[in-house]
């Protein structure tokens, strides 16, 4: 069953290989400095290596913007998403796979009557605005320094054209592998819980975890879409919008993949962090939008005549249907898969308005008066939860938000003899184990309580103020992520 | 290694704009060696330029093959062979007027003979800069524009010349047939410069094109 579920994985990823490797070398093919047949070959292999050597991990942000439980919600959204993109492809616009992923969550949201965490959301969605900008603004200063480097140097047309080609398929490669490290998470992020994978030693060499032959199946779907229907969209990005020449094909490329760098790049954070430059968010951005804003930028330094602004108002609306598109379907999708296929599509969760989550919520300036009618029911489903709520109070969104974090029934047992003291010292810092150690033999109902107990334990467990600490409190996250998942409880038991 | 092709091709085209340069160096030796008489010396100069017509007729072709064949310089190929072979009709135009001089042997006015020397100097040195021009389109765009200014000159000072020859010439009281053929002999040296500048106008094109 879980290979049937994988399927709309793969499609996704098909759609993937099919739009996206446009953006890479749209611009080389268009322009004939690259033939699509070695363009698909490098975006193919770079894809692959992203994909399975640093794929893993970007998938963060879109897991705080909703929680899909059930693989059958998984597979429905990730139809969805695939459907979408694979509709724009054969539209021949450009569009952004993580746009069709966040419809779709947010479809699967709304039908599930899970809230959405509009923080996350705004952080995604001011990067569809900054990255195409920010892409306009890097073409325009290496478009004035490549050009004032060219003039300097003198150099023979023929040496700068086979130059352009070289660094075109460098930095081609480049973008691929990025391509593939930053969007292997959209496509095969949900599957990873359920990956039926397992370790595969190869020949010695090394070890390839579950989840890295998942992302490589992922990815050979990417590479099958490049090579059977890339071309298309290939020749929008490379023709249609602007002609562009092979060096200002070149400079587009590069805009696109500082910007992916910029946005993915975890060493970039911290050095910024370390020199005290505000940090640049790490979402996985859209390399469509990058790209478009890329040659707009150098339609614009050259005076903006050239540009076809019939294609780009095209490629424009696109941005904003596929989000919508990709949500409609999802929530339409999602209503047959439960109701005709009696699919479960979202794992019930427990929420409760008991004393302490009211007293809690009070403390985060939630006007606690309608809960207190409902104080210590239970509800087994999130959209119960939500009809139940909104029928006491006109609740906004970001309101609804901080209720159902803190009203989400949970179970955790500290026990730790029950988990081998090295697996614990391996992963926390002997003060974190010590403060652990202090809650032995205690219960949680709630995840904010065990948090709130750990704070409390020592001051290990204890984020830093201040933005200095980013990385330091990213770091604490995820060790308190550790131990949430070693001390969970599951229902079963 | 990588520049290894590269390189040879530039070479070639090089060697190319080299035999045109040549070319117009003969074409004007040639017409001197007319004019002072020495008719041996002129004979030479005509075979030489129409060896090294041929020749350059080969190797445009060969520059042509290599870069169709590799798909180089994409965008800007049309352009640039389409210069090679205006190139190469000014240089046909210089072997085909050497030979019809020696084929008519025609008779100047001897008071003609100086301005017959001017507008074929004049010619000889819109070519010269014709060639200087398409060097530097491989290398140096913003000095294009100065050698091509040169042809442009060159060119307005054969017009020139040639319709004060003309004019002399249907001044006097001569054969017609003798008039015309005079005639006929200023007009072949003056096409050589207007083949240079519609040469120059290409590369004023495909120069605006490459700046972008």
């Amino acid at each position: 069953m879980v290979w049937f579920y994988l399927l709309s994985g793969l499609f996704l990823g098909w759609s993937l290989g099919a739009n996206n490797a446009a953006n890479i070398f749209g611009t080389a093919v268009g322009t004939r400095m690259v033939k699509f047949k070695v363009a698909a070959l490098v975006t193919g292999v770079f894809v692959i290596l992203g994909a399975v050597i640093s794929g893993a991990g970007a998938s963060d942000t879109l897991g705080d913007l909703g929680a899909v439980n059930a693989l059958a919600g998984s597979f429905t959204l990730a139809l969805a998403a695939a459907l979408t993109v694979t509709w724009m492809t054969r539209l021949k616009l450009p569009v952004s796979t993580s746009q069709a992923i966040v419809g779709g969550i947010i479809g699967w949201n709304l039908f599930t009557g899970s809230p959405t965490d509009f923080t996350s959301l705004t952080k995604i969605v001011s990067t569809w605005v900054a990255s195409p900008i920010l892409a306009a603004i890097f073409a325009i200063i290496i478009y004035q320094i490549v050009k004032f480097f060219i003039n300097k140097t003198r150099i023979h047309v023929l040496e700068l054209d086979i130059i352009t080609r070289f660094s075109l398929i460098l930095v081609g490669a480049f973008g691929a592998y990025s391509l593939g490290a930053n969007n292997i998470a959209n496509v095969m992020g949900v599957f990873v819980p359920a990956a039926p994978f397992k370790n595969l030693n190869v020949g010695g060499w090394f070890t390839m975890s579950g989840t890295q032959q998942l992302f490589l199946v992922g990815a050979i779907a990417i590479a099958v879409g490049i090579y059977t229907y890339s071309y298309r969209v290939m020749l929008t990005v490379g023709n249609e919008l602007y002609k562009l020449t092979p060096i200002t094909a070149l400079i587009a490329v590069l805009s696109e993949s500082l910007v992916l760098f910029i946005f993915a790049s975890q060493r970039l954070e911290a050095w910024l962090i370390a020199h005290g430059l505000p940090p640049i968010p790490l979402v996985p951005v859209s390399s469509s939008q990058a790209v478009i804003g890329a040659v707009i930028g150098i339609g614009l330094i050259k005076g903006g005549k050239g540009i076809n602004y019939a294609v780009l108002g095209k490629i424009a609306s696109g941005w904003i249907t596929t989000p919508i598109v990709a949500g409609i379907i999802s929530f339409i999708m999602l209503f047959f898969m439960q109701n005709v296929f009696e699919r479960e599509v979202v794992h019930a969760t427990d929420y409760d308005l008991s004393q302490v989550v009211i007293e809690r919520l009070a403390q985060e300036k939630i006007p606690v008066i309608p809960l207190e009618k409902l104080e210590n029911k239970n509800f087994h489903s999130a959209s119960q939860f939500r009809q139940t709520l909104l029928r006491y109070h006109d609740w906004d969104e970001n309101q609804l938000n901080i209720i159902f974090k803190f009203a989400k029934k949970d179970s955790f047992f500290v026990d730790l003899s029950q988990v081998p003291e090295k697996v614990l010292k391996d992963n926390l810092s002997d003060e974190q184990y010590a403060g652990l150690k202090k809650l032995n033999g205690r219960a949680f109902g709630y995840k904010w309580q065990f948090n709130n107990a750990l704070e409390k334990a020592n001051a290990a467990w204890q984020p830093l103020p201040g933005r200095n600490a980013l990385l330091y409190n990213d770091d604490l996250q995820k060790k308190k992520m550790f131990v949430y998942r070693i001390f969970k409880v599951s229902r079963q038991k | 290694m990588l520049f290894k092709k590269t390189r040879e091709l530039e070479a070639q085209i090089d060697e190319y704009l080299d035999l045109v340069d040549r070319g117009a160096m003969l074409f004007m030796e040639g017409i001197r060696f007319y004019f002072e008489n020495r008719k041996d010396e002129f004979e030479q100069r005509m075979e030489d330029l129409r060896r090294t017509e041929s020749k350059g007729d080969a190797l445009r072709r060969l520059i042509e093959n290599r870069v169709y064949s590799h798909t180089l310089i994409p965008e800007s190929r049309g352009d640039v062979l389409g210069i090679l072979e205006s190139t190469d009709k000014v240089l046909n135009m210089t072997s085909d007027t050497l030979l019809e001089f020696s084929v008519e042997h025609p008779g100047f006015l001897t008071e003609l003979n100086a301005l017959y020397l001017d507008l074929a100097r004049a010619t000889t040195s819109a070519t010269e800069s014709m060639i200087k021009a398409i060097r530097q389109y491989f290398r140096d765009l913003g000095a294009v524009r100065d050698y091509i200014n040169k042809v442009y000159f060159f060119e307005k000072e054969s017009d020139k010349i040639a319709e004060k020859i003309k004019r002399i010439i249907f001044q006097k009281e001569i054969d017609l047939s003798h008039q015309v053929q005079m005639r006929y002999f200023a007009y072949h040296i003056e096409r050589i410069a207007d083949e240079a500048e519609d040469v120059c106008d290409r590369l004023t094109i495909a120069t605006i094109k490459r700046h972008e």
